[in-house]
Protein backbone atom coordinates (compact mmCIF):
# COMPACT_ATOMS: atom_id res chain seq x y z
CA UNK A 1 0.00 0.00 0.00
CA UNK A 2 1.46 3.23 -1.33
CA UNK A 3 0.51 6.04 1.39
CA UNK A 4 3.18 8.64 0.04
CA UNK A 5 -0.28 10.54 -0.79
CA UNK A 6 -1.48 10.90 2.43
CA UNK A 7 1.61 12.26 3.58
CA UNK A 8 2.06 14.67 1.27
CA UNK A 9 -1.30 16.16 2.07
CA UNK A 10 -0.30 16.67 5.62
CA UNK A 11 2.16 19.54 3.90
CA UNK A 12 0.84 23.15 3.14
CA UNK A 13 3.54 23.44 0.48
CA UNK A 14 2.62 20.24 -1.73
CA UNK A 15 -1.23 21.55 -1.63
CA UNK A 16 -0.46 24.96 -2.79
CA UNK A 17 1.25 23.96 -5.76
CA UNK A 18 -1.04 21.13 -6.81
CA UNK A 19 -3.87 23.64 -6.08
CA UNK A 20 -2.26 26.50 -8.52
CA UNK A 21 -2.34 23.75 -11.85
CA UNK A 22 -5.79 22.58 -10.99
CA UNK A 23 -7.51 26.07 -10.09
CA UNK A 24 -8.35 27.03 -13.73
CA UNK A 25 -9.64 24.09 -14.59
CA UNK A 26 -11.76 24.07 -11.61
CA UNK A 27 -12.97 27.51 -12.33
CA UNK A 28 -13.71 26.79 -16.05
CA UNK A 29 -15.93 24.05 -14.96
CA UNK A 30 -17.46 25.28 -12.20
CA UNK A 31 -18.49 27.99 -14.27
CA UNK A 32 -19.63 26.25 -17.04
CA UNK A 33 -21.67 24.11 -15.24
CA UNK A 34 -23.25 26.63 -13.28
CA UNK A 35 -23.97 28.31 -16.48
CA UNK A 36 -25.31 25.66 -18.58
CA UNK A 37 -27.58 24.47 -15.78
CA UNK A 38 -28.69 27.79 -14.79
CA UNK A 39 -29.88 28.54 -18.05
CA UNK A 40 -31.17 25.10 -18.67
CA UNK A 41 -33.25 25.05 -15.53
CA UNK A 42 -34.06 28.98 -15.50
CA UNK A 43 -35.12 29.21 -19.12
CA UNK A 44 -35.84 25.53 -20.89
CA UNK A 45 -37.03 23.51 -17.91
CA UNK A 46 -40.77 22.91 -18.37
CA UNK A 47 -43.09 25.11 -15.67
CA UNK A 48 -44.81 23.48 -12.96
CA UNK A 49 -48.17 22.71 -13.05
CA UNK A 50 -48.95 24.09 -9.53
CA UNK A 51 -45.94 26.42 -9.03
CA UNK A 52 -45.77 27.78 -12.01
CA UNK A 53 -42.24 29.59 -12.42
CA UNK A 54 -41.23 29.94 -8.96
CA UNK A 55 -40.76 26.33 -8.90
CA UNK A 56 -37.37 27.18 -10.22
CA UNK A 57 -35.57 28.27 -7.72
CA UNK A 58 -35.32 24.54 -6.40
CA UNK A 59 -32.09 24.96 -9.43
CA UNK A 60 -30.14 26.93 -6.66
CA UNK A 61 -32.18 26.24 -3.33
CA UNK A 62 -31.17 22.32 -3.36
CA UNK A 63 -27.84 21.62 -4.68
CA UNK A 64 -27.18 24.64 -1.79
CA UNK A 65 -28.93 22.97 1.10
CA UNK A 66 -26.90 19.31 -0.19
CA UNK A 67 -23.81 21.00 -0.14
CA UNK A 68 -23.99 23.00 3.30
CA UNK A 69 -24.69 19.84 4.88
CA UNK A 70 -22.00 18.12 3.40
CA UNK A 71 -19.73 20.80 4.38
CA UNK A 72 -20.27 20.20 8.34
CA UNK A 73 -19.01 16.61 7.39
CA UNK A 74 -15.94 17.83 5.69
CA UNK A 75 -15.22 20.14 8.30
CA UNK A 76 -15.51 17.13 10.85
CA UNK A 77 -13.92 15.06 9.01
CA UNK A 78 -10.45 17.44 8.50
CA UNK A 79 -10.41 18.38 12.13
CA UNK A 80 -10.80 14.49 12.78
CA UNK A 81 -7.83 13.43 10.53
CA UNK A 82 -5.98 16.68 12.08
CA UNK A 83 -6.33 15.75 15.56
CA UNK A 84 -5.83 12.01 15.28
CA UNK A 85 -2.16 12.84 12.34
CA UNK A 86 -1.97 16.05 13.79
CA UNK A 87 -1.17 17.39 10.68
CA UNK A 88 -1.14 21.32 9.80
CA UNK A 89 -3.34 21.21 6.41
CA UNK A 90 -6.14 19.40 7.69
CA UNK A 91 -6.98 22.22 10.34
CA UNK A 92 -6.96 24.79 7.46
CA UNK A 93 -9.29 23.01 5.55
CA UNK A 94 -11.58 22.74 9.03
CA UNK A 95 -11.43 26.52 9.71
CA UNK A 96 -12.09 27.23 6.34
CA UNK A 97 -15.45 25.65 6.19
CA UNK A 98 -16.93 27.57 9.12
CA UNK A 99 -17.44 30.79 7.04
CA UNK A 100 -18.48 29.16 3.67
CA UNK A 101 -20.98 26.47 5.52
CA UNK A 102 -22.75 29.53 7.21
CA UNK A 103 -22.79 31.50 4.28
CA UNK A 104 -24.13 28.27 2.38
CA UNK A 105 -27.16 27.69 4.71
CA UNK A 106 -27.96 32.02 4.65
CA UNK A 107 -29.00 30.93 0.88
CA UNK A 108 -30.73 28.00 1.70
CA UNK A 109 -32.75 30.06 4.29
CA UNK A 110 -32.67 33.00 1.64
CA UNK A 111 -34.11 30.74 -1.22
CA UNK A 112 -36.35 28.46 1.13
CA UNK A 113 -38.03 31.84 2.33
CA UNK A 114 -38.42 33.47 -1.37
CA UNK A 115 -39.37 29.91 -1.98
CA UNK A 116 -42.00 29.77 0.74
CA UNK A 117 -43.59 33.52 -0.15
CA UNK A 118 -45.63 32.54 -3.35
CA UNK A 119 -46.13 28.67 -2.02
CA UNK A 120 -46.95 28.93 1.46
CA UNK A 121 -47.59 32.53 1.29
CA UNK A 122 -45.40 33.49 4.20
CA UNK A 123 -41.90 34.30 4.37
CA UNK A 124 -41.24 31.93 7.09
CA UNK A 125 -42.50 28.34 7.89
CA UNK A 126 -41.76 26.26 10.55
CA UNK A 127 -41.28 23.42 7.65
CA UNK A 128 -38.90 20.44 9.55
CA UNK A 129 -36.32 21.17 6.67
CA UNK A 130 -35.66 24.85 6.56
CA UNK A 131 -35.68 24.53 10.78
CA UNK A 132 -32.83 21.99 10.41
CA UNK A 133 -31.15 24.46 8.56
CA UNK A 134 -31.35 27.12 10.28
CA UNK A 135 -29.86 25.03 13.32
CA UNK A 136 -27.19 23.92 10.95
CA UNK A 137 -26.24 27.50 10.88
CA UNK A 138 -26.66 27.95 14.23
CA UNK A 139 -23.51 25.14 14.13
CA UNK A 140 -21.45 26.87 12.07
CA UNK A 141 -21.74 30.36 14.17
CA UNK A 142 -20.51 28.40 17.08
CA UNK A 143 -17.74 27.01 15.42
CA UNK A 144 -16.91 30.14 14.23
CA UNK A 145 -17.23 31.67 17.61
CA UNK A 146 -14.87 28.91 19.41
CA UNK A 147 -12.46 29.41 16.44
CA UNK A 148 -11.98 33.17 16.69
CA UNK A 149 -12.00 33.08 20.90
CA UNK A 150 -8.88 31.40 20.98
CA UNK A 151 -5.99 33.82 21.13
CA UNK A 152 -3.20 30.73 20.49
CA UNK A 153 -4.18 29.04 17.35
CA UNK A 154 -3.00 25.17 17.62
CA UNK A 155 -5.82 25.59 20.86
CA UNK A 156 -8.26 27.13 18.77
CA UNK A 157 -8.09 24.29 16.25
CA UNK A 158 -8.07 21.20 18.42
CA UNK A 159 -10.82 23.01 20.19
CA UNK A 160 -13.29 23.53 17.34
CA UNK A 161 -11.93 20.08 15.89
CA UNK A 162 -13.91 18.25 18.87
CA UNK A 163 -17.09 20.63 18.64
CA UNK A 164 -17.27 19.49 15.07
CA UNK A 165 -17.16 16.14 16.01
CA UNK A 166 -19.39 16.31 18.90
CA UNK A 167 -21.69 18.51 16.39
CA UNK A 168 -21.46 15.24 13.78
CA UNK A 169 -23.15 12.97 16.39
CA UNK A 170 -25.87 15.56 17.39
CA UNK A 171 -26.53 16.19 13.53
CA UNK A 172 -28.40 12.92 12.83
CA UNK A 173 -30.59 13.37 16.20
CA UNK A 174 -31.18 17.03 15.67
CA UNK A 175 -32.80 16.27 12.36
CA UNK A 176 -34.38 13.28 13.01
CA UNK A 177 -36.05 14.94 16.50
CA UNK A 178 -37.44 18.46 14.28
CA UNK A 179 -38.62 16.25 11.95
CA UNK A 180 -40.80 14.20 14.43
CA UNK A 181 -41.46 17.90 15.86
CA UNK A 182 -42.57 18.57 12.30
CA UNK A 183 -45.53 15.91 12.20
CA UNK A 184 -46.53 16.08 15.70
CA UNK A 185 -47.80 19.53 14.98
CA UNK A 186 -48.87 19.05 11.71
CA UNK A 187 -49.48 22.55 10.04
CA UNK A 188 -51.74 22.85 7.43
CA UNK A 189 -49.47 24.12 4.86
CA UNK A 190 -48.77 22.66 1.10
CA UNK A 191 -46.24 19.79 0.93
CA UNK A 192 -43.31 20.73 -1.83
CA UNK A 193 -42.89 18.35 -5.20
CA UNK A 194 -41.75 15.11 -3.56
CA UNK A 195 -37.88 13.94 -4.86
CA UNK A 196 -39.19 11.10 -6.35
CA UNK A 197 -41.94 12.66 -8.22
CA UNK A 198 -39.72 15.02 -10.25
CA UNK A 199 -40.01 14.81 -14.10
CA UNK A 200 -37.10 13.83 -15.89
CA UNK A 201 -37.14 16.91 -18.01
CA UNK A 202 -36.60 18.93 -14.84
CA UNK A 203 -34.07 16.72 -12.94
CA UNK A 204 -31.33 16.70 -15.76
CA UNK A 205 -30.69 20.22 -14.77
CA UNK A 206 -30.91 19.75 -11.45
CA UNK A 207 -28.08 16.73 -11.83
CA UNK A 208 -25.83 19.58 -13.77
CA UNK A 209 -26.46 22.13 -11.16
CA UNK A 210 -25.64 19.75 -8.27
CA UNK A 211 -22.37 19.07 -9.66
CA UNK A 212 -21.86 22.18 -10.89
CA UNK A 213 -22.21 23.89 -7.02
CA UNK A 214 -20.34 20.87 -5.67
CA UNK A 215 -17.28 21.69 -8.17
CA UNK A 216 -17.77 25.42 -7.00
CA UNK A 217 -17.80 24.92 -3.35
CA UNK A 218 -14.57 22.96 -3.97
CA UNK A 219 -13.42 25.99 -5.55
CA UNK A 220 -13.92 28.14 -2.52
CA UNK A 221 -12.94 25.64 -0.55
CA UNK A 222 -9.75 25.62 -1.99
CA UNK A 223 -9.01 29.13 -2.14
CA UNK A 224 -10.01 30.09 1.40
CA UNK A 225 -7.40 27.31 2.29
CA UNK A 226 -4.75 28.61 0.26
CA UNK A 227 -5.35 31.87 1.83
CA UNK A 228 -5.29 30.40 5.51
CA UNK A 229 -2.09 28.86 4.01
CA UNK A 230 -0.39 32.21 3.10
CA UNK A 231 -1.27 33.46 6.55
CA UNK A 232 -0.21 30.58 8.44
CA UNK A 233 3.06 30.10 6.81
CA UNK A 234 3.91 33.78 5.86
CA UNK A 235 7.19 33.01 7.25
CA UNK A 236 8.52 30.18 6.05
CA UNK A 237 11.01 30.41 2.65
CA UNK A 238 8.64 29.46 0.54
CA UNK A 239 6.03 31.84 1.08
CA UNK A 240 8.52 35.01 0.85
CA UNK A 241 9.46 33.25 -2.27
CA UNK A 242 6.22 33.01 -3.67
CA UNK A 243 5.32 36.91 -2.99
CA UNK A 244 8.58 38.41 -3.84
CA UNK A 245 8.07 36.42 -7.61
CA UNK A 246 4.67 37.58 -7.85
CA UNK A 247 5.30 41.06 -7.17
CA UNK A 248 8.52 41.11 -9.05
CA UNK A 249 6.35 39.63 -12.05
CA UNK A 250 3.98 42.19 -11.73
CA UNK A 251 5.99 45.35 -11.38
CA UNK A 252 7.47 44.05 -14.60
CA UNK A 253 3.84 44.18 -15.63
CA UNK A 254 3.15 47.08 -15.17
CA UNK A 255 6.22 48.92 -16.16
CA UNK A 256 6.55 47.17 -20.04
CA UNK B 1 -8.16 -5.05 40.27
CA UNK B 2 -6.20 -2.58 42.43
CA UNK B 3 -6.05 -0.40 38.91
CA UNK B 4 -10.04 -0.54 39.26
CA UNK B 5 -10.12 0.06 42.94
CA UNK B 6 -7.89 3.07 42.76
CA UNK B 7 -10.27 4.48 39.88
CA UNK B 8 -13.30 3.86 41.65
CA UNK B 9 -11.58 5.73 44.90
CA UNK B 10 -10.58 8.47 42.45
CA UNK B 11 -14.35 8.88 41.33
CA UNK B 12 -15.58 9.16 44.71
CA UNK B 13 -13.20 11.49 46.18
CA UNK B 14 -13.52 13.76 43.40
CA UNK B 15 -17.26 13.55 43.92
CA UNK B 16 -17.04 13.89 47.30
CA UNK B 17 -14.63 17.08 46.81
CA UNK B 18 -17.06 18.71 44.77
CA UNK B 19 -19.93 18.22 46.18
CA UNK B 20 -18.51 19.69 49.82
CA UNK B 21 -17.61 22.59 47.57
CA UNK B 22 -20.99 22.80 45.83
CA UNK B 23 -22.69 23.04 49.72
CA UNK B 24 -20.14 25.45 50.62
CA UNK B 25 -20.31 27.97 47.35
CA UNK B 26 -24.24 27.57 48.50
CA UNK B 27 -24.59 31.04 46.11
CA UNK B 28 -23.68 28.86 42.87
CA UNK B 29 -26.23 26.34 43.44
CA UNK B 30 -28.89 28.49 44.51
CA UNK B 31 -28.93 31.59 41.72
CA UNK B 32 -29.93 28.68 38.87
CA UNK B 33 -32.63 28.26 40.99
CA UNK B 34 -33.73 31.83 41.65
CA UNK B 35 -33.35 32.71 37.84
CA UNK B 36 -35.36 29.81 36.82
CA UNK B 37 -38.02 31.57 39.40
CA UNK B 38 -37.90 35.20 38.60
CA UNK B 39 -37.53 33.99 34.73
CA UNK B 40 -40.62 32.07 34.95
CA UNK B 41 -42.68 34.81 37.18
CA UNK B 42 -41.58 36.91 33.93
CA UNK B 43 -43.86 35.36 31.40
CA UNK B 44 -47.64 36.22 33.16
CA UNK B 45 -46.31 39.79 33.58
CA UNK B 46 -45.85 40.14 30.13
CA UNK B 47 -48.49 38.05 28.92
CA UNK B 48 -51.25 38.69 31.33
CA UNK B 49 -52.72 36.20 33.85
CA UNK B 50 -55.56 34.11 32.17
CA UNK B 51 -55.59 30.98 32.63
CA UNK B 52 -56.07 29.05 29.30
CA UNK B 53 -53.21 31.23 27.56
CA UNK B 54 -50.83 30.08 31.01
CA UNK B 55 -52.05 26.37 30.90
CA UNK B 56 -51.37 26.04 27.36
CA UNK B 57 -47.66 27.43 27.44
CA UNK B 58 -46.74 26.58 30.83
CA UNK B 59 -45.02 22.99 29.42
CA UNK B 60 -42.85 24.86 26.71
CA UNK B 61 -42.16 27.80 29.08
CA UNK B 62 -41.04 25.38 32.05
CA UNK B 63 -38.46 23.39 29.70
CA UNK B 64 -37.15 26.32 28.23
CA UNK B 65 -35.97 28.36 31.32
CA UNK B 66 -34.81 24.76 32.69
CA UNK B 67 -32.69 25.07 29.89
CA UNK B 68 -31.60 28.03 29.90
CA UNK B 69 -31.10 28.21 34.06
CA UNK B 70 -29.15 25.09 33.67
CA UNK B 71 -26.61 27.46 30.63
CA UNK B 72 -26.13 29.60 33.04
CA UNK B 73 -24.47 27.45 35.61
CA UNK B 74 -22.62 25.49 33.77
CA UNK B 75 -19.62 28.25 33.19
CA UNK B 76 -18.92 27.08 37.21
CA UNK B 77 -18.34 23.51 36.27
CA UNK B 78 -14.52 23.73 35.81
CA UNK B 79 -13.76 27.42 36.58
CA UNK B 80 -12.90 27.43 40.07
CA UNK B 81 -10.65 24.52 39.10
CA UNK B 82 -9.07 26.36 36.74
CA UNK B 83 -8.38 29.13 38.44
CA UNK B 84 -6.91 27.50 41.24
CA UNK B 85 -4.67 24.91 38.98
CA UNK B 86 -6.31 21.79 40.62
CA UNK B 87 -7.54 20.64 37.30
CA UNK B 88 -4.14 20.87 36.13
CA UNK B 89 -3.41 18.60 38.66
CA UNK B 90 -6.05 15.95 37.75
CA UNK B 91 -4.65 16.30 34.48
CA UNK B 92 -1.04 15.28 34.82
CA UNK B 93 -2.41 12.49 37.41
CA UNK B 94 -1.97 8.85 36.01
CA UNK B 95 -5.55 7.95 36.81
CA UNK B 96 -8.04 8.08 33.31
CA UNK B 97 -9.18 11.77 33.19
CA UNK B 98 -12.70 10.74 32.04
CA UNK B 99 -13.64 9.60 35.77
CA UNK B 100 -13.07 12.56 37.41
CA UNK B 101 -14.91 14.68 34.75
CA UNK B 102 -17.49 12.09 35.12
CA UNK B 103 -17.82 12.67 39.14
CA UNK B 104 -17.85 16.43 38.22
CA UNK B 105 -20.76 16.03 35.81
CA UNK B 106 -22.68 14.11 38.86
CA UNK B 107 -22.05 16.53 41.18
CA UNK B 108 -23.22 19.38 39.00
CA UNK B 109 -26.32 17.60 38.28
CA UNK B 110 -27.08 17.12 42.12
CA UNK B 111 -26.42 20.56 42.59
CA UNK B 112 -28.55 22.15 39.29
CA UNK B 113 -30.80 19.71 37.88
CA UNK B 114 -31.85 17.82 40.33
CA UNK B 115 -33.39 20.58 42.66
CA UNK B 116 -34.47 22.60 39.17
CA UNK B 117 -36.47 19.37 38.74
CA UNK B 118 -37.07 19.60 42.53
CA UNK B 119 -38.14 22.84 42.31
CA UNK B 120 -40.23 22.84 38.76
CA UNK B 121 -43.25 21.43 40.23
CA UNK B 122 -44.07 24.56 42.31
CA UNK B 123 -43.86 26.64 39.18
CA UNK B 124 -45.82 24.31 37.29
CA UNK B 125 -48.62 25.21 39.99
CA UNK B 126 -48.03 28.79 39.45
CA UNK B 127 -48.78 28.43 35.87
CA UNK B 128 -51.42 26.50 36.15
CA UNK B 129 -50.46 23.41 34.02
CA UNK B 130 -52.87 20.13 33.96
CA UNK B 131 -52.75 18.46 36.93
CA UNK B 132 -52.24 15.13 34.58
CA UNK B 133 -48.75 16.59 33.75
CA UNK B 134 -46.69 17.07 37.15
CA UNK B 135 -45.68 13.47 36.59
CA UNK B 136 -44.06 13.81 33.31
CA UNK B 137 -42.84 17.12 34.10
CA UNK B 138 -40.45 15.61 36.80
CA UNK B 139 -39.67 12.76 34.89
CA UNK B 140 -38.82 14.63 31.48
CA UNK B 141 -36.36 16.98 33.56
CA UNK B 142 -35.02 14.42 35.85
CA UNK B 143 -33.86 12.70 32.37
CA UNK B 144 -33.68 16.01 30.56
CA UNK B 145 -31.32 18.03 33.01
CA UNK B 146 -28.73 14.98 33.29
CA UNK B 147 -28.38 14.84 29.84
CA UNK B 148 -27.59 18.67 29.65
CA UNK B 149 -25.44 18.74 32.39
CA UNK B 150 -23.11 16.11 30.17
CA UNK B 151 -23.78 17.61 26.90
CA UNK B 152 -22.84 20.72 28.58
CA UNK B 153 -19.50 19.72 30.01
CA UNK B 154 -18.32 19.45 26.65
CA UNK B 155 -19.26 23.01 26.02
CA UNK B 156 -17.70 24.19 29.43
CA UNK B 157 -14.60 22.03 28.98
CA UNK B 158 -13.68 24.10 25.37
CA UNK B 159 -14.32 27.58 27.17
CA UNK B 160 -12.92 27.17 30.20
CA UNK B 161 -9.70 28.78 29.33
CA UNK B 162 -11.28 31.59 27.83
CA UNK B 163 -11.66 34.94 30.17
CA UNK B 164 -15.47 35.59 28.51
CA UNK B 165 -16.78 32.12 28.58
CA UNK B 166 -19.87 32.40 29.53
CA UNK B 167 -21.92 33.48 26.64
CA UNK B 168 -19.59 31.24 24.21
CA UNK B 169 -21.14 28.36 26.29
CA UNK B 170 -24.74 29.01 25.22
CA UNK B 171 -23.52 29.59 21.65
CA UNK B 172 -21.84 26.56 21.37
CA UNK B 173 -24.13 24.29 23.41
CA UNK B 174 -27.93 25.68 22.71
CA UNK B 175 -28.17 23.66 19.25
CA UNK B 176 -26.92 20.73 21.12
CA UNK B 177 -29.81 20.97 23.12
CA UNK B 178 -32.39 21.05 21.32
CA UNK B 179 -33.15 17.59 20.70
CA UNK B 180 -33.94 17.30 24.27
CA UNK B 181 -36.23 20.44 24.43
CA UNK B 182 -38.08 19.32 21.37
CA UNK B 183 -38.90 15.59 23.18
CA UNK B 184 -39.17 16.80 26.99
CA UNK B 185 -41.14 19.62 26.32
CA UNK B 186 -43.18 17.54 23.76
CA UNK B 187 -43.60 14.63 27.17
CA UNK B 188 -45.27 17.58 29.32
CA UNK B 189 -47.54 18.66 26.39
CA UNK B 190 -48.97 15.59 25.38
CA UNK B 191 -49.12 14.39 29.65
CA UNK B 192 -50.99 17.86 29.83
CA UNK B 193 -53.70 16.44 26.85
CA UNK B 194 -54.15 13.29 29.26
CA UNK B 195 -52.36 10.84 26.22
CA UNK B 196 -49.16 8.79 27.06
CA UNK B 197 -46.15 10.54 26.86
CA UNK B 198 -44.02 6.94 27.34
CA UNK B 199 -42.38 7.47 23.93
CA UNK B 200 -40.81 10.85 24.48
CA UNK B 201 -39.74 9.89 27.94
CA UNK B 202 -38.03 6.68 26.10
CA UNK B 203 -36.08 8.76 23.49
CA UNK B 204 -35.04 10.96 26.65
CA UNK B 205 -33.29 8.09 28.23
CA UNK B 206 -31.72 7.55 24.55
CA UNK B 207 -30.39 10.48 24.60
CA UNK B 208 -28.94 10.25 28.27
CA UNK B 209 -27.56 6.91 27.25
CA UNK B 210 -25.63 8.54 24.35
CA UNK B 211 -24.45 11.41 26.45
CA UNK B 212 -23.39 8.95 29.19
CA UNK B 213 -21.22 7.21 26.93
CA UNK B 214 -19.83 9.81 24.62
CA UNK B 215 -19.92 13.02 26.75
CA UNK B 216 -17.08 12.49 29.59
CA UNK B 217 -15.23 10.94 27.13
CA UNK B 218 -15.09 14.76 24.24
CA UNK B 219 -15.07 16.85 27.90
CA UNK B 220 -12.00 15.32 29.20
CA UNK B 221 -10.61 15.49 25.16
CA UNK B 222 -11.49 19.17 25.43
CA UNK B 223 -10.23 19.66 28.47
CA UNK B 224 -6.77 18.21 27.65
CA UNK B 225 -6.71 20.70 24.46
CA UNK B 226 -7.68 23.78 26.20
CA UNK B 227 -6.12 23.57 29.38
CA UNK B 228 -2.60 22.36 27.82
CA UNK B 229 -2.71 25.06 25.20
Amino acid sequence: MNWQWFHRLGSPRWFYEKTTVWLPWLMLSAWGLLLIGGIWGLGFAPEDVKQRNSFRILYIHAPVAYISMSCYYIMAISGAVGLIWKMKLPFMVMKACAPIGLGLTIVVLATGSIWGKPTWGTWWEWDARLTSYLILSFLYLGAIALQQAFQNRDTADKASAILALVGTVNIPIIYKSVDWWYTLHQPATLKIVGKSTIDPSMLYPLFVMIIGFYLFFTLVLILHTRTEILRRESRTQWVKELVLANNSGKGEGASS
Amino acid sequence: MANSSLASSLFWATFKRDLILAFRHKGDMVNPLVFFLIAITMIPLALGPEKAVLMRIAPGIIWVMALLATLLSLDSLFRSDFDDGSLEQLLIAPYPLTLSVMAKILVHWLATGLPLTLMAPVLGVMLSLPASAFAALCYSLLLGTAAMSLIGAVGAALTVSLRKGGVLISLIVMPLYIPILIFGASAVQTAALGEAYKMQLAVLGAGLAIALLLAPLAAAGALRVSVNG
